[in-house]
């Protein structure tokens, strides 16, 4: 028998009951993050040069751009994670849920942008 | 109807105004600050990758942008946001798995993240600087 009152049930009282998944998310990606920032950084420090050919080079290998795709992305979801946790506490009401939606939005294209561009260099139909 | 059309407004608790800042509150709303800073840094990563895979004309307009004084003032920013969220979130794993409570501990391991993410945003600094000209 539940606890809850009839009152409560409709206006949304108590537990939202669904954050597990989202913690447990972040945790992941963060573990994920910290081994492919590491390679990210690295390989940065080990480019000859910034210059197009160089870069270009180095993004269209095969394990390369495979690391960089996951890591552009698992940095959006990351991101968009720790950004809607950010918003839940600063922000309420209609404004809250606006944001959230328009914050998943702006990472899935930021996400998306990232990811198509390592292919297309990968996969060589770059001008 | 769901919800009250007036809120009540009650009286809150004081907070923000008579809390002295301590190295716990302040090493976590910094790490909360450099993970904002760093999705919106993360645009300027997309946008260089964006350039790259633009052909060369397009990736020398973007070096020269991020070549200028303020790209290179925010990629300073993303580099020491990058160190201390990263090694302030390895402190956050290590206390998800129960650890590093201990009065002591938290403090030295916070001193320790914040140090040492000062030295590797100086020393990866360092690197890009003279290696690369001052160019990224």
């Amino acid at each position: 028998m539940s606890l809850r009152s009839p009152l409560g049930k409709v206006l949304g009282l108590g537990s939202a009951k669904s954050g597990a998944s989202h913690w447990w998310s972040q945790r992941v990606t963060a573990v994920a993050l910290a081994l492919l920032g590491v390679w990210f950084i690295g390989s940065l420090v080990c480019l000859d040069s910034f210059e197009y050919g160089a870069v270009t080079a180095w993004m269209g290998g095969p394990v390369n751009a495979t690391l960089l795709s996951l890591f552009v992305a698992t940095l959006a979801y990351h991101s968009q994670l720790g950004v809607q946790v950010v918003i839940e506490d600063y922000v309420h009401g209609t404004l809250k849920t606006v944001s959230i939606v328009l914050s998943n939005f702006l990472h899935v294209v930021v996400g998306a942008l990232g990811v198509v561009s390592v292919l297309r260099v990968a996969f060589g139909s770059v001008a | 109807m769901a919800k009250r059309d007036k809120p009540l407004v009650r009286p809150l608790s004081p907070h923000l105004g008579i809390y002295r800042p301590q190295y716990t509150s302040m090493l976590s709303i910094l790490h909360r600050i450099t993970g904002v800073a760093l999705s919106v840094g993360s645009l300027l990563l997309v946008y260089w990758l964006l350039a790259a895979a633009s052909g060369p004309a397009r990736y020398a307009e973007s070096q020269e942008f991020f070549t200028s004084l303020w790209a290179q003032i925010a990629i300073a920013a993303w580099v020491f946001s990058f160190c201390y969220h990263f090694l302030n979130g390895i402190r956050h794993l290590v206390w998800d798995t129960g650890r590093g409570f201990d009065l002591k501990v938290a403090r030295k391991s916070g001193y320790a993240v914040l140090i040492g993410a000062l030295i590797l945003t100086a020393s990866l600094g360092y690197w890009f600087l003279i290696r690369a000209g001052g160019a990224t």
